[in-house]
């Protein structure tokens, strides 16, 4: 077997179609890209892709798992101040800080009259401790969120609403205790990684393909579970979590670990947020910025984790660009997104995608025969969400839906060729 | 070569001196001033035209603070390049949104300054978005001018600040309202964040130490909060003389409505704040601050002939119910320092800018007379007015100059 | 205590009761639209708070043209009744192109009505602008009524209580005494029953979804006489009014009467004791807390799922 059969044939990577899927991501992140805009764009991209992170775990948590959670800004929050710890005091050198009254701490301690470096700050002048503190802190505290509210079927919009008030909780927090964290202006001016000037042009290029490297092993990490038996009892769960724990499996334990897992992809992508942008602050932790990451997740396509990191790089390219020229209407095309998304394409753009590719078969016929339909690809779940979807709205409003149903099929018909074509258009 | 150019920049000088004090409208003497020479760092300058940015919030929460300063910085661009703009070049705004959002700034500025080119930046409001957009200022090297009154503890080379910094808003201020008022003992209470948290530090150490006075609470809210129930409760238990005040945003209001409401008005209580210009007057309503002190550099209401002028020139250009704070006449500071930098050096360059601006006189400031100081803040007076309400505030008293002291001894 | 005498603490606990229970009506009457909508139907309406806004540009707007017209003492009554037919009315329409498409999909509407949100914070932006603006109040309402000469009783709270009592007893009586709510109750109980007995399902859910915005915009026009209005002053309380809602039981009215009394009066306490942040901080603790141990919130209906 050759290396390209041997790729097509892993269930992991979801047959050819995955593979292909794959290769032009990382075709377009680690060469388009590159080459293809300056460096400033190109840390805008790095910075959109940390956001890629935590879409790629609600696609997991949210998609696969059916738990919707309004506070992935925490753990991003978690991840991205852990590191901004560890810069800050490094920055924080007693030379550089002479000029303050107590030399030595950061520069927001000293305004708010601390005289010494907290205790829990201290653990964070080791950069392992730190790696470890990011990887560890914002999975432990997702385990008690997770523990305490899976454990008493706590699910559906209560769980989302609970997230969003710790959420707030945490942000409240961030700003309040300034001392300790810098306050609503976050820690600023970082400077350097053990002495490595992370602001310069060169080390701005290694961030951005760390980061990415990094996003591709959570993207497989994430194949990989969803390809596994546990993937399948996750989507079986999302859809009939009585059946399954009637099977006698303990779904909640199902829950925790993948609530545990996102959480710690976040907090992942919020630590390269830090390095990249060079600061940290709690305009990322709160409410506003946890819905957003849900509607990057919903825009790419709830189950598709490819999708997820397309939906993240366009909702993120189009903020840029129309806050650039109409500042004004920025807000209205954010919100009706939202509205256009949840309301006629559940399945975002991998839906969309999906939906031509079989039309015209230019996966789907060849792979089709191959894969059982319990292969977990990202595109048969977003098939199995949109069928889902639909029939549920059928049967909520009856024949309206129908009749829309209808017409959205009509017009599609009409015009496939221009849609498909402006959808290659927006791959490549 | 070396006398062209010193006769350059003389005539620049004197032009930029001249045109400062309103003797002539100048006209355009780019010929003068070949863009090879004036632009030797690679700056959005051409032979007609400089590009400046406009950094500030057009949207999100902090919009409400921040449209005065970006209608006060067009304003004085436009008028200059009515004048011929500045070394014969007409201003081009490069005007960005903020969105409220600190990192926003920080890409934003890093967008104005990388792939506009552009000669300055207007811009920044709150600390935070000063604090995030800072680096990108100093790693590039671009200039900044920053209109808000703020809590010090800073000093850029490439920021100019053209609001107060906190010692020059809060020392004369306390020692106004200790002595007409004989007052002893003083409430605090502020937002909670750096700002009035470093204020009220140096008022309660200036109140301890200088005044003989004492602090009986002090006390942080919440941003955005808008429940005072409770922290008027306590202030009522403690009976202070004073209550100092840095209350910012949404919450202003309803601390105002709400003091009115519990019955501490200003016949009742007397409140001096740092925090109430005649922007903030227009949401909290003049029945509920009727009264009540505010601690400025400038007030919209202030006689002298180039406030009129420029309260006139605003009022037809954003509309009759236009109303003037004091950041916002800081603001329209901005591009008037500038132009005269750059008439004084002869060149938009940023170091050569940023040394020439030190020590101008800037004559025809609507608060009156500012001079720039070595530490790149402006000396300037403050001044105390009681609102009417009418929502206008009457000056009751003017301190005199007060030179800038980003670090104060002594409060720190 | 502290060197205080016992009749200024006794003051300062009158006075402190009462700020609580100023909050406890804000909260209430913000949290029975949304308890209306989410507890009968399912819905969560992210733009909750957008209605209040509409509520409050509507008496801001009226306050106006009271000034002009010179009948500002009592243009209140007008500024309640307009805002809540207005809100109302864009709730219906908004149920009609918009929410009727999502039941069964909370999480989905929890987005939708998110985007609606933006959008309707940018309307108000473009139309009224940035800044923040206020109501002038009517001279009665200003100031404080004092039983002694050391209390202070704020007139505009207790303004906001009347309105919240009479708006509590008008969904009592809507729900429980009437044609309407007995349709409502009954599409929540068995839906499908209910269609089959002649009720038309689709039009209870349009006026249900509808009145709670109604009630939002009530609570928009009671907010102007405490704080002032923005284009995002609806955000402030939309996790607050949650709270409150699912902390009390999701399909109870008491539960919402009695979770938004404890919470505002947590709060009050503790932030008297405590600084403001640390007080909302404590309060929303113990509230996610008691959620996790109690998630069905303390007045749940006694039906299992």
């Amino acid at each position: 077997m050759t290396l390209w059969e041997k790729m097509k044939a892993s269930p992991v990577l979801g047959g050819k179609e995955g593979v292909i899927g794959l290769a032009v991501l990382a075709a377009i992140i680690f060469v388009v890209l590159p080459l293809g805009v300056d460096i400033f764009r190109l840390n805008l991209i790095g910075k959109y892709l940390t956001y890629a992170f935590v879409a790629v775990g609600l696609v997991m948590l949210w998609g696969h798992g059916g738990i919707l959670s309004l506070g992935q800004g925490i753990f991003f929050g978690l991840g991205g101040y852990a590191m901004a710890m560890f810069l800050k005091l490094e920055a924080s050198d007693p030379l550089s800080t002479k000029i303050q009254s107590t030399p030595g701490i950061p520069d927001f301690m000293d305004w708010n009259q601390l005289t010494a470096l907290p205790w829990f700050w201290e653990p964070f002048k080791s950069l392992p401790f730190t790696i470890f503190a990011v990887l560890t802190i914002p999975a432990l505290f997702a385990y008690i969120i997770g523990y305490a509210m899976f454990k008493r079927r706590v699910g559906g919009v209560y769980f989302s609403i609970i997230t969003q008030a710790v959420a707030l909780i945490l942000s409240i927090l961030i700003v309040g205790q300034q001392g300790y964290t810098g306050g609503v202006n976050g820690m600023t001016d970082l400077r350097t990684m053990l002495g490595w000037d992370i602001r310069t042009d060169s080390a701005k290029y290694i961030l951005y393909f760390v980061n990415g490297l990094l996003l591709f092993g959570a993207i497989f990490l994430s194949k990989y579970i969803m390809s596994s038996k546990f993937g399948m009892l996750l989507l079986a769960m999302r859809d009939k979590e009585e059946r399954v724990r009637f099977s006698g499996y303990d779904v909640s334990n199902f829950k925790i670990f993948i609530f545990c897992l996102a959480a710690m992809m976040s907090a992942v992508g919020g630590a390269m947020f830090t390095l990249q942008v060079g600061f940290m602050s709690p305009s990322f932790v709160g409410i506003v910025p946890s819905i957003e990451m849900v509607i990057f997740c919903a825009v790419g396509g709830r189950a598709s984790l490819i999708g997820a990191v397309y939906g993240t790089l366009l909702v993120n390219y189009g903020k840029t660009v129309f806050s650039e020229n109409y500042p004004e209407m920025w807000l209205y095309l954010m919100g009706g997104l939202f509205i256009a998304v949840v309301m006629f394409f559940p399945s975002g753009l991998a839906g969309i995608w999906d939906k031509y590719a079989t039309k015209y078969g230019w996966f789907k016929e060849k792979a089709k025969p191959v894969k059982k339909p319990e292969v977990s690809t990202s595109e048969v779940e977003a098939q199995a969400v949109l069928t889902d979807t639909a029939t549920e709205a059928s049967l909520a409003t009856e024949s309206t839906s129908v009749v829309s149903k209808k017409v959205t099929r009509k017009k599609a018909d009409a015009s496939p060729a221009i849609e498909s074509n402006k959808l290659r258009g927006a791959e490549a | 070569m070396s006398t062209l150019n010193r006769r350059g920049f003389m005539k620049g000088a004197l032009l930029g001196a001249m045109m400062a004090a309103g003797l002539i409208s100048g006209h355009a003497f780019a010929a003068d001033f070949p863009t090879a020479k004036v632009n030797t760092t690679g700056l959005a300058v051409t032979d007609t035209t400089v590009k400046v940015g406009i950094l500030h919030s057009a949207t999100g929460t902090m919009a409400i603070s921040e449209t005065g300063s970006i209608q006060a910085e067009k304003l004085a661009i436009e008028q200059i390049n009515a004048m011929g703009g500045i070394l014969g070049r007409k201003i081009e705004i490069v005007q960005e949104d903020g969105a409220s959002d600190w990192p926003t700034f920080a890409e934003k500025a890093k967008k104005l300054l990388e792939k506009d080119k552009v000669a300055s930046v207007m811009g920044c409001w709150t600390s935070a978005s000063r604090k995030a957009a800072l680096p990108v200022f100093e790693k590039d090297n671009g200039l900044l001018f920053y209109p808000t009154f703020y809590e010090g503890l800073e000093q850029s080379k490439n920021v100019f600040y053209t609001g107060q910094e906190a010692t020059q808003q809060i020392l004369a201020g306390l020692d106004w309202i200790a002595k007409e008022k004989k007052a002893k003992t003083f409430y605090l209470i502020g937002s909670d964040y750096i700002w009035p948290r470093t204020s009220m530090k140096i008022a309660r150490k200036h109140i301890e130490q200088h005044l003989g006075g004492k602090v009986v609470g002090e006390e942080y809210i919440a941003l955005g909060d808008t429940q005072f129930g409770s922290v008027i409760n306590k202030i009522k238990l403690k009976k202070p003389d004073v209550i100092y005040a840095a209350v910012v945003g949404g919450s202003n209001v309803a601390w105002f409505k709400q003091l009115n409401a519990a019955g501490l008005n200003s016949s009742k209580q007397t409140m001096l704040t740092i925090s109430v210009t005649e922007d903030e007057v227009l949401g909290i309503g003049g029945e509920n601050l009727a009264g009540f002190y505010s601690a400025m550099k400038y007030f919209q209401s202030q006689d002298n002939d180039s406030n009129k002028k420029f309260v006139e020139a605003f009022k037809k250009r954003w509309g009759k119910d236009a109303v003037i704070g004091d950041v916002t006449q800081a603001a329209y500071l901005g591009p008037w320092l500038y132009k005269a930098a750059v008439e004084r050096a002869g060149s938009f360059d940023v170091d050569k800018v940023q040394a020439a601006l030190p020590g101008y006189e800037f004559k025809d400031a609507p608060e009156g007379p500012v001079t720039v100081e070595a530490n790149h803040h402006l000396t300037t007076k403050l001044r105390i007015g009681q609102w009417g309400k009418d929502g206008q505030a009457k000056v009751v008293y003017t301190s005199d100059y007060i030179k800038p002291d980003p670090f104060p001894k002594g409060y720190q | 205590m502290f060197g205080y005498s016992m009749a200024e603490i006794g003051n300062i606990v009158v006075m402190q009761g009462f700020s609580g229970l100023s909050m406890f009506t804000v909260l209430l009457l913000m949290a029975l639209g949304l308890a209306i909508i989410f507890g009968q139907m399912g819905v969560i309406n992210m733009a909750h708070g957008e209605f209040m806004t509409i509520g409050a540009y509507t008496t801001v707007l009226i306050s106006k043209v009271a000034a002009t017209y010179g009948f500002t003492n009592y243009y209140f009554v007008f500024a309640i009744a307009i805002a809540f037919v207005l809100a109302f009315a864009v709730g219906y329409f908004i149920e009609f192109i918009m929410i009727r498409h999502l039941y069964k999909r909370p999480l989905d509407t929890l987005l939708a009505t998110w985007g609606l949100s933006l959008v309707m914070q940018q309307i108000f932006r473009s139309s009224f602008g940035a800044k923040e603006v206020s109501a002038e109040l009517p001279e009665w309402m200003l100031g404080s009524f004092q039983p002694t000469p050391d209390i202070d009783i704020p007139i505009n709270g207790v303004f906001v209580m009347v309105l919240a009592a009479l708006v509590t007893f008008g969904v009592y009586m809507f729900m429980f005494k009437s044609r309407w709510g007995l349709r409502v109750r009954a599409t929540v109980q068995n839906r499908t029953m209910a269609g089959a007995v002649g009720i038309n399902t689709a039009k209870v859910d349009r006026v249900t979804f509808a009145l709670g915005c109604g009630i939002a915009g009530i609570a928009g026009a009671a907010f102007t006489t405490i704080a002032s209005t923005g284009p995002t002053t609806g955000t402030l309380y939309i996790v607050d009014s949650f709270m409150v809602v699912v902390f009390g039981g999701a399909a109870s009215i008491v539960g919402t009467i009695a979770s938004a009394f404890g919470i505002a009066q947590a709060q009050s306490v503790l932030q008297f004791f405590m600084t403001s942040s640390m007080g909302k901080v404590s309060t929303l603790l113990v509230i996610v807390t008691i959620l996790m141990m109690k998630p069905e919130g303390l007045f749940a209906s006694k039906l299992r799922k």
